[in-house]
């Protein structure tokens, strides 16, 4: 029954000055609102990027290269001798990926996994006397709209049209720009090897991305074997797995089976994560100054209640009331701040974020509006909460506790 | 009940540790037993209201004993101290100290609900009856600052004996009164003694009130000069 004194006194406290506590508890209540508003943003967009780099591009991406050099059999036979070699050259032969045949056969065998095998190379693209150079990507369409966004970017035309096409190419909007190039022109594609050949654009896609847009060329497989001159070769596996979060533990796995540097989205885009966690640094600890201030709020008021109470404290102790009684009287004020602030906090935030839903973004070069990426998880409440609740109970715990060490005798025989 | 005295002090001192430190009372042995009225007089600094903090436990000796009902009080943790201060004592200060968020009747239920030993509806009834012995029970749901000093320190009173302690400590409980409501006063506290048989012990200047009491001690500079039975 006693406890329930302590928070009665403490209710009769807060009540007797209703605007101060009004304003420390719309302090924490501003604190979790504007966490939960900023972290839903920035989780949001977070997944939402993450999202557009899983889907993008395909999941790993089996290179024709070694992360190592082969060491020397000199220094295989003699390990612990002092060899050195000097001007050593990469062995040369045809590059490409050994047997990728059967590799993508065995990867196709697993349940959602789409593997294919691409051939990667330059070239130049030449159309009305004007040139521009472009990466070109010998793909299989089947697989390729599985594998990228590229399809759902196709402004005309398809990539499945390079299947019907003889000889088709698929083309950026910047580079149709540049070359002046339309659908179902011929443009004359220039190979390192010498290779010239007459292809027709088949379709013409707009990603967003000026590098693609402007520099990249998707033909058949086929195709690019011939442009460049490469029979029968594939330098690249691309792959989709079920799971996009396995890609990295895959990636390590087939490097480590088949030597051929393999990598996952997450090292490709690794710098690119690494921003992301600055981006949450930042946001936590703006949010975590907010909530500072908040907490800063409590302590102050508290502690004045402290001051201007030493009287009260005094005579409920000389009453017989327990230095803990007392300590309660005044955290059971910080919780309830704390409390109720956590509980508007959190409407706070559910308008906030119904109001950033309303918000439309017009990103540059894309015609069609978007909406914020908001991520509504029961996580952004439940942090906001938390840290609305530790920092009340933190800030009322000084002085609360302060408030226990009065010593009755002081405050009487100075009153008196 | 024991036959020992209701509080007993043993050779008492207490020093306050200042940068020179100061001796507030020095040597003090005293008896009191159940049921006496004793005033305690002196001179402003004579050591009175040291005493009187140091008989009600919320002082704690220097040197020397203090005993409750025979019982040492050397080594009690604060909290045991504070127990025996919610159920055996009562004090009643020169300024009624009441808690202004609550009323009257809130008041003087306060130390019950926090002993926590009756009900809701008895704590309630014995608040009234309370107020009631005292002639304020209409004011019972006003708040202390709606009160004349008389009312309010009338409320302290009852509120001292909320948890029927049998020892009541007043220090200078007339002291901001008028004429009329220090008579008043006077009137109750003699009352708790001779008809309620509770041990009082109250400091005042006030001559009168110091001689209504059937024993008085007499202060000087922090040590007993006079102790006086009528």
């Amino acid at each position: 029954m006693f406890w329930r004194v302590s928070i009665g006194i403490a209710a009769a406290q807060l009540a007797h000055r209703r605007r101060q506590t009004i304003v420390s508890t719309l302090g924490v209540a501003l604190g979790v609102g504007f966490f939960v508003a900023t972290s839903a943003l920035m989780s949001g967009s977070e997944k939402d990027m993450v999202q557009r780099l899983v889907d993008n591009a395909p999941h790993i991406t089996v290179k024709d290269e070694f992360r190592t050099a082969a060491p020397q059999p000199v220094f295989i036979v003699y390990p612990e001798a002092a060899v050195s070699l000097t001007s050593t050259k990469p062995r040369e032969y045809l590059r490409g990926i050994k047997n990728h045949g059967a590799k993508i056969e065995e990867l196709s065998r697993q349940t959602g996994v789409i593997a294919e095998a691409a051939l990667t190379g330059t070239a130049i693209v030449r159309y009305a006397a004007k040139d521009v150079s472009a990466g070109i990507a010998g793909i299989d369409p089947e697989k390729e709209r599985f594998l990228t966004t590229i399809e759902d970017d196709m402004q005309t035309g398809s990539l499945m049209r390079l299947k019907t096409a003889s000889q088709g190419i698929v083309i950026g909007q910047g580079m149709a720009i540049r070359l002046g190039l339309g659908m179902d022109d011929l443009a004359t594609v220039v190979s390192p090897e010498g290779i010239v050949r007459r292809m027709k654009v088949v379709g013409i896609f707009r990603t967003g991305n000026l590098l693609l847009d402007e520099g990249q060329v998707y033909m058949l497989l086929k195709d690019a074997q011939v442009l460049l001159n490469k029979p029968f070769v594939a330098n690249r596996i691309r792959i989709k797995i079920a799971d996009p979060d396995m890609a990295e533990e895959v990636a390590a796995e087939l490097e480590s089976r088949w030597g051929y540097r393999t990598e996952s989205w997450q090292e490709v885009n690794r710098d690119f994560l690494g921003l992301f966690v600055i981006r949450n640094i930042i946001t936590y600890s703006i949010v975590g100054a907010i909530m500072a201030v908040a907490a800063f709020g409590i302590f102050n008021i508290i502690s004045t209640v402290v001051m201007e109470k030493r009287r009260d404290i005094a005579i409920l102790m000389s009453m017989g009331f327990r230095a803990s009684d007392i300590q309660w009287v005044f955290l059971v004020q910080g919780v309830f701040v704390g409390v109720i602030g956590m509980v508007l906090g959190w409407l706070l935030g559910l308008i906030l974020l119904q109001m950033l839903g309303t918000v439309e973004i017009k990103v540059p070069g894309l015609m069609d509006t978007q909406k914020l990426p908001l991520e509504k998880g029961i996580f952004q409440f439940g942090v906001g909460g938390l840290f609305a609740l530790v920092s009340a109970i933190a800030a009322a715990w000084i002085p609360a506790r302060k408030a226990s060490q009065v010593r009755p005798v002081d405050i009487i025989r100075g009153a008196t | 009940m024991t036959g020992a005295p209701i509080v007993e002090l043993k050779g008492v001192t207490r020093v306050l540790q200042d940068a020179v430190p100061v001796t507030l009372v020095q040597d003090i042995d005293l008896v009191i037993n159940r049921g006496e009225f004793v005033s305690i007089t002196g001179a402003s600094g004579s050591g009175k209201s040291s005493l009187l903090y140091l008989l009600g436990l919320l002082d704690l000796p220097t040197r020397g004993h203090v005993l409750i009902e025979g019982e040492d009080t050397a080594g009690f943790t604060p909290d045991h101290l504070a127990d025996i201060r919610l159920a055996k004592l009562g004090f009643v200060f020169q300024f009624h100290f009441l808690l202004p968020e609550f009323t009257v009747l809130e008041n003087v239920t306060l130390p019950m609900l926090r002993l926590g030993r009756l009900g809701e509806k008895e704590i309630h009834d014995r608040g009234m009856s309370l107020l009631a012995d005292f002639q304020i029970a209409d004011q019972a749901n006003k708040r202390p600052d709606q009160l004349s000093g008389g009312q309010r320190q009338r409320v302290a009173v009852a509120r001292a004996l909320a948890n029927d302690p049998p020892l009541v400590l007043a220090d200078e409980p007339t002291g901001n009164l008028d004429m009329r409501n220090s008579e008043i006063v006077q009137a109750i506290f003699a009352e708790l003694s001779a008809k309620q048989g509770r041990t009082v012990i109250a400091v005042t200047h006030d001559k009168d009130f110091a001689d209504s009491a059937p024993r008085n001690v007499h202060l000087v500079d922090g040590r007993i000069e006079r102790d006086i039975r009528r």
